[in-house]
């Protein structure tokens, strides 16, 4: 398979500890001179940028967190003046505001350039068709995936999301040889080109899958049922979206864009740092972002590192598929939802009893989610029809919160499992 | 003039109905009506008791939600028609029924309709007005 950056994807260890200590050591004078956020937290604790000797000297820096972003919403954290910005995008946050992130015209250079190794990587070259099913808009995956498979030099078809039997008559149409989607959709989009009896008719032989935590399982189905080869990549919109990591065709473990971004594997309640292989939460550091340089950024997510050479020849640090998260942050069908959006939706109704519970599941490959709540009012009980409204007002509600369909189930009081006073609020039943 | 009707709110699901009429039966507390629509998710339970002060403190106590809905009893001869009659009287007037229900006691030889209608007030006026015959809690 051909690289596309072969003189950063083969380097030696040596050469990239080198190559990163020095783009650590720019980025973090760059993001003090530049964020105040950086400088007032540097100030506090007395941390100079010149402090910064060695790669183990990252750890005399502050984490960032999800609301250090939230809290510098929607710019302060940029590093250069608008005129430099030539795109936002955003994901959603914790209260409704979300998390924006700015990119200069070499961001996305960059942005790009990682996203085409990783296709490379999953086997992708300039004959390929490659049919984006990502939501195009604020969602970092469109128009990041776009723009990689451009600089790849394959085709790209931008269908969005949506209109599942329209984007199987396209898939087959247009002869997509490879498929950008969530591992839910992608598993749906399967199941439905089955049913239709057009399986036989689809030329993919490659599916890149991101935005959410996918399962051997799901993997395995892929294959099965399309043919075709299946591979995970990884990204956030904090530190620009998609591109932090890919799958290779050997598929052990995402191969990280070591150059732009510095990970590190930390036990937060310790505050330590974890050896290669040990698992933890995901530190990154941005290394070569001009619009909003990020250090050290929490990402919540649980995974493991190695820096062993891949059998693929590639010599860049790898991640393990994301096991799980240090919060409560859902990811539903690639949209992050946390319980406290739903609580402070249900919670500004005077109508609804205080117990709720949030009931995750996959029916068929897709992430469906439920909302119980508990009915209390008697008021309610005069006539039917106000039962159904409250349900339509309740997902009318959390349809602007969370952006998400969820299903609505009014439920009798106490029959929402407590345990000694306290309420499991959310469920789970997903198998990762 | 009104009767007193009893709505609780039930899940659709298994051993739900048992539990409320097993809760009341427990107590010595007889059914006059139930009354029970076929709905997907949850429905509404609407019934009168012998006793519907204590039933209501009952189920409130077992944890149930419970409310308390004025109705609008008349009885009317079982005959074919008598029905219609009433329910005309409610639409010349832009009554909305919203709900009915009716049930005939044996050894009477009239029939007893119960409804829930928008604009309680009115109505009553109206069939008295027309000389039907209202019921309240203590006839059932």
């Amino acid at each position: 398979m051909k690289m596309f950056s072969p003189e950063i994807e083969r380097m030696e260890r040596k050469e990239i500890r080198a190559m990163q200590l020095e783009r650590l050591r720019h980025i973090v004078r760059y993001a003090y001179e530049n964020v105040p956020m950086y400088r007032q937290r540097f100030d506090g604790i007395g941390l100079k940028p010149e402090h910064i000797r060695t790669l183990g000297d990252i750890e005399k820096i502050p984490y960032t967190t999800k609301d250090d972003l939230r809290d510098n919403y929607p710019f302060r954290l940029l590093a250069v003046p608008m005129k430099k910005i030539v795109r936002v995008h955003a994901s959603s946050g914790t209260t409704g505001k979300p998390i924006t992130c700015g990119y200069t015209r070499a961001d996305l250079d960059g942005w790009s350039t990682c996203i085409a190794r990783i296709l490379a990587m999953a086997g992708a070259t300039e004959e390929d068709i490659f049919h984006v099913a990502f939501g195009y808009g604020l969602f970092t995956g469109g128009f990041g995936l776009h723009y990689g498979i451009e600089k790849l030099g394959a085709a790209v078809v931008p269908v969005s999301s949506g209109n599942t039997e329209r984007q199987i008559m396209l898939l087959k149409d247009f002869g997509a040889t490879a498929l950008v989607a969530t591992p839910s959709y992608a598993m749906y989009l399967a199941e439905t080109a089955k049913k239709l009896g057009v399986l036989e008719d689809l030329k993919v032989r490659l599916v890149c899958m991101g935005a959410e935590a996918s399962t051997a399982e799901m993997h395995e189905a892929l294959r099965t049922i399309l043919g075709a080869f299946p591979t995970e990549n990884y990204g956030l919109t904090e530190v620009g979206g998609p591109g932090v990591a890919g799958e290779c065709r050997e598929k052990a473990g995402m191969h990280i864009n070591e150059d732009m971004f510095y990970p590190e594997i930390v036990n937060i309640e310790q505050n330590r740092a974890l050896p290669e292989g040990e698992r933890g939460e995901l530190v990154l550091t941005t290394l070569t972002k001009e619009g909003m340089p990020v250090l050290r950024y929490r990402t919540k997510d649980i995974t493991s590192l190695t820096y062993e050479p891949c059998r693929c020849g590639r010599t860049t640090a790898r991640m393990a598929r994301v096991v799980g998260r240090t919060d409560d942050m859902l990811i539903i069908r690639g949209v992050n939802v946390f319980p406290s959006q739903i609580e402070s939706v249900l919670m500004a109704m005077p109508e609804l009893g205080k117990t709720y519970e949030i009931v995750v599941d996959r029916v068929r490959y897709m992430d469906t989610i439920e909302v119980h709540v508990e009915v209390e009012d008697a008021d309610l009980l005069t006539d039917y029809g106000k039962l159904e409204e409250l349900v339509a007002k309740i997902r009318h509600r959390l349809r602007v919160v969370i952006q998400l369909d969820v299903k609505v189930k009014l439920v009798e009081p106490f029959s929402i499992r407590r345990t000694e006073g306290k309420v499991k609020r959310v469920t789970d039943l997903r198998k990762m | 003039m009104l009767v007193k009707q009893l709505s609780v709110f039930m899940e659709n699901r298994p051993g739900r109905l048992y539990k409320l009429t097993h809760t009341l039966g427990e107590e010595g507390i007889d059914f006059v009506t139930l009354s029970i629509a076929d709905t997907k998710d949850f429905g509404i339970v609407r019934f009168i008791a012998r006793d519907n002060d204590r039933a209501y403190e009952v189920l409130k106590k077992a944890g149930f939600t419970v409310g308390i809905t004025e109705l609008i009893g008349v009885e009317v001869e079982d005959r074919p028609n008598a029905l219609a009659k009433v329910v005309q009287l409610m639409e010349e007037s832009d009554i909305n029924v919203e709900y009915l229900y009716s049930f005939v006691l044996t050894n009477h030889n009239t029939a007893k309709i119960l409804m829930r209608v928008s604009d309680t007030d009115r109505a009553v006026e109206i069939l008295r007005e027309k000389g039907i015959r209202l019921l309240s809690e203590k006839i059932l």
